[in-house]
Parts: C-alpha cells; structure tokens; sequence
C-alpha cells in the first residue's frame, strides 16, 4: 500500500504518531477533558467516556471556556492529552494550551490546520503521522 | 492578510525588554496568528483571570515569568483566586489546595499585578473609560467593559491576558475594531410583567434569552426598564455571558453605543429579529431554578458577581429588624469591603448572620459550609454554573425575595 501525505499549517509546532480519533462534536477541554484520566467527561458529548490519551485527536472546530488553555497544558504536562491535535477551524484556545505546553515543559503535542477535503481520509486512516516542524505540516496517512 | 509586526514588536521579541516580555510576545504573535489579527496595538490595562488553581501549569506559568524577571507593563488587576485572603477561615478544602490557591495569587502580585481579586474591576478606581482598549478576562467583566462603558476587549483568558499585560500589547481583531461592534440580532422586549416593579428581573431574563439566543453575536436590545441600574446591566451580562458566550450587547437608552436602534447597528439592517413578551421573560426566570417555591434552604449566596456598595445600600433596609435562619454568603471586593467597615456596616451585616466573602467567590471554590441541599441566589450566572461546579441545587429569585427566603429558610416570593 503506497502512503498518502496531505499538507496542512501548522498552528502548533512537534511531531506525533498515533491512531485517529474522530470527534463527532466540538469538546472544551474545561468541563470536558480530565487531564488526569485523559477522558472526555462532559456528559452532553456523545463520545462521553472516550480515551483520549496518544491519539491523534480530530476536531472540526474549537469550544468553550477560554480555561481549556489551562486544561490542555496540564494534561500535556502530565502526558494524558492526545499526541497531536488536527483542525478544521483556527482555534486560539487549543493553541496556546499546546505553545505553553512546549515552552513550559519541552513536551509536545503539535496542532494542525487541514482541509476540509481530506477530512474523512484523515478520520479513516489506521495511523496518523503528524510533522509540523515548519510552518506547511505533513500529515502521513497507513 | 498575514500579521504584520512593528519596530516595537521586533524589539519584544528580540529580548529588548527583557527575556519575560519576549516569552510572551512569542506566545502573543502565535495567538494573533490563529485569530487571524493583522497587527497588534497597544492595551492600556489588563484583567487577569489567572488566579483559579487549575493544576501545575497555571503555577507554573506565572513562576516561570518571574523567574524570567517579568513584570506588567499596564495596569493589570486581577480577577477572583480559590482563597479568601482576608478570611482564609472561611475556606473547607485541604491544606494543599488552599496552599497552591494562595501561592498561585501571590505569584501574580510578584508580576506587578494590584491584588484586587475581584470579578468586578469595573467597580473599583480601575474602572476603565469609554474607547479605551484594553485586554481583559472573565467573561462578566468583558462584557460590562464592552457594553455599559464601551472599552474594547476580546474575551481574553487563560496565558493570553498575562502576555498583554507583560508586553502592553494586544491583537488588533473582533471587538477592538468599530465595525465588529454592531449590533446583529435585535431582541424586542415587547412587553414587561406589570408585576416586576425592579429592573432587576426583567435585566437578568433578556441577559438569559440574549445568551441562549446569540451565541457570541452582538445583540441590540430594545424595551428594557429604562430605570435599569448599572447593576442591573452588570447581572444581564453576567448571565448573557453565561448562558452564551455573549461579549457585547447593547440596550438602547442604556448603553453608551446604543442611543437609538440605527446607532447600535451601526445603520445596517440587523441579521435577526426576536420578539420577546411578557410570559417569555417569566419562563426564563422559572428556567434559572430547579426547585419548587417553598423547597427548604441550606444557604443564600449572593454576590456573582461581586456586590457593589450600591447593592449593599439596596440590601441594608432591607435587613432592619431580620435574623437569617440559614447562611447566607455575599461575594465583594476588598474595596467595598473596606467602605463597609469604615460606615460600620460590616458589623451590622455579621449581625444579621451574613458572612462576607471576599477574593473568591461561593461558586468556584470550597467556602459554602453545606453542599447537600439548595441554595437560593438572585444571580442568573450563579443560577447557572454552581449546580455543576459545586454540585448543589439552585433556587433563583430578587434580592428582596432571597432575603425573606433567608429569613424563612425556605423559598419565598414576596
């Protein structure tokens, strides 16, 4: 099987591998994501319950409180956040979690802008490979 | 178009003013990135709402700035911490949380930050001016700084608003810019209950109806209470704020940018007209409680946020020649505190059975004594949150009403 590369930006800089994972709906981090157990614990979200932990975590776009900057660094700090986080809307709360993240502790979990259209191949795919060291991310598929 | 960077940004970044300003302009130009800001201009004061321990990372941030030797570059107060400071009795959780609490608002005092903590900055001699821009957090402020004075801010938060006050520079995009302010969805209050005599209800109903049906959409509403108090506006936006995530509304006749309909939408045809009656405004007073009238009490809060020394002089007749029968808690700030004592209401207040709070606030932290039960408030965005953070029931009502359900120990409607 030939791998397929699509290019995104990169919003946050590292490289991850893991496997995806989709989110059917928006998460905020704050209310939504224990940064000690690496779940989704918001009890309206269908995927309650979820681990999140070393995937590749997929959202279309961002939600909620401004404190879920605070939740994502934690959880990266503690290593219970998704390896690599991919986009589909500019989203300035997940963001800086993941900038403060890298320069508070060296750790990173990269976030990526792509494109609608490679969305449900990204979703698909059995691993993701993310490599945002500069500012156009490759993202490897297989 | 891509962000563009001046001399003075340049020189942040390359370390000119020190390797703490330059940590936050780098975080600051990545923010401005992802928000897709042209440029950046200069804040004239920050709000900080920093202070709520939500694990390492936020001490941790705040330590590393000073250790970079960081300092705030604009007047920057700060919103509430999880310790009451000056009454740190008060607090019922464990020695290590009310350590990291206390440590993590000490750290921003260390930055330069003036130990307000209150979510009321708009109150104190930092109250901000008309046009003015500023960075701010939390959303209540936000909203009130937008709206009843017409300052401008972004609804800052987490790590963001630090590096505004630290470098005294924020991206220009959203509310900052004239044209982003204009009102989209009209909300027309077409009639009031005749039996609402105070504002207040009428403010926290369209506050309430504004969130659920805006989004962060600018609203613009019409047929509020012209009576309306700036604490009345200041409990719409809380719970506008709450209820969505509301940044600026406008009321005409009420609020600087809007003194007639055509101003606050800037002479464009809003996207969305919403008819609200009477029966409207009374459904969404009985959605903020989730008990029965007449349902046992286990506290009072009141407070959210913080009580101005106006709603104390509203409450003081109130209280003459009454014992509460239950707790009942009120969220300040250190400033009105200290007016308090000096007119010798403090005392007289303790006397009535009140417990003062101030620093924190009753729905963040581990200050209410009895979880199990209800606890009555006249604050939409209390109504709102505490249920979920702290795990109590919630009645909502007037003050009036929660002062005779205090009394009663009971829910109560005058």
């Amino acid at each position: 099987m030939t791998s397929i590369t699509l290019n995104g930006a990169t919003l946050a800089p590292g490289t991850a591998t893991g496997s995806p994972f989709l989110l059917s709906e928006p998460l905020s981090f704050w209310g939504g994501f224990d940064s000690t157990a690496g779940t989704i614990i918001d009890r309206r979200h269908p995927q309650l319950g979820s681990y999140l932990t070393g995937r590749i975590m997929l959202m279309s776009a961002g939600r909620g409180s401004c404190s879920g900057s605070s939740v994502l660094a934690e959880a990266i700090r503690r290593g219970s956040a998704p390896a690599g986080i991919i986009l589909l809307a500019r989203d300035a709360i997940v963001t800086v979690g993941a900038l403060v993240a890298a320069e508070l502790y060296q750790r990173h979990c990269p976030v990526v802008l792509a494109g609608a259209a490679d969305w449900s191949q990204l979703g698909k795919a059995d691993r993701v490979t993310i490599d945002a060291r500069s500012e156009t991310a490759e993202l490897r598929l297989g | 178009m891509a962000l563009q960077l001046d001399a003075r940004d340049e020189a942040l970044l390359a370390g000119d003013e020190g390797p703490a300003a330059a940590f936050a302009m780098r975080l600051l130009r990545q923010f401005a990135e992802a928000v897709e800001a042209t440029h950046f201009i200069d804040a004239e004061a920050a709000h900080i709402d920093g202070c709520l321990y939500l694990g390492a990372a936020s001490l941790d941030f705040v330590e590393h700035l000073a250790a970079l030797g960081g300092k705030v570059r604009v007047p920057t107060t700060l919103n509430v911490g999880s310790m009451d400071l000056i009454h740190p009795e008060l607090f019922q959780g464990s020695a290590e949380s009310a350590d990291n609490g206390a440590r993590l608002m000490r750290a921003h005092e260390a930055l330069g930050c003036l130990p307000t903590f209150t979510c009321a900055p708009y109150q104190t001699m930092f109250r901000p001016r008309l046009g003015q821009q500023i960075a701010w957090a939390e959303s209540n402020a936000i909203v009130f700084a937008n709206s009843v004075i017409g300052a401008r801010t972004n609804r800052y938060g987490d790590f963001i608003d630090l590096c505004c006050a630290i470098t005294g520079r924020v991206p220009c995009y959203g509310l900052h810019i004239t044209e982003n302010r204009r009102a989209r969805v009209h909300l027309a209050i077409e009639n009031l209950p005749p039996e609402w005599q105070d504002p207040q209800l009428a403010c926290i109903a369209a506050g309430y109806l504004a969130g659920k049906s805006c989004g962060d959409r600018v609203p613009v509403i019409t047929g509020l209470p012209q009576a309306a108090s700036e604490d009345d506006l200041k409990a719409l936006g809380a719970v506008a704020a709450s209820a969505g995530a509301v940044a600026l509304f406008h009321a005409v006749g009420l609020t600087p940018e809007a003194p007639t309909l055509e101003a606050a939408c800037q002479g464009a045809a809003p996207d969305e007209h919403i008819a609200l009656t009477a029966d409207d405004l009374r459904r969404a007073i009985a959605q903020l409680s989730l008990v029965p009238d007449s349902s046992p009490l286990s506290a009072v809060s009141l407070g959210t946020p913080h009580f101005s020394l106006a709603e104390f002089e509203k409450l003081m007749p109130l209280l003459a020649g009454r014992q509460l029968a239950i707790d009942c808690f009120i969220n300040t700030g250190r400033e009105t505190l200290a007016v308090l004592t000096a007119r010798g209401w403090e005392e007289v207040l303790r006397a009535a059975g009140i417990t003062l709070v101030t620093d924190t606030c009753t729905y963040v932290t581990a200050i209410l004594r009895e979880l199990n039960g209800t606890v009555m408030t006249n604050s939409g965005k209390w109504a709102y949150y505490a249920p979920g953070n702290i795990g109590v029931s919630v009645a909502f009502g007037s003050l009036e009403d929660c002062i005779a359900s205090a009394a009663a120990g009971k829910v109560v409607r005058l």
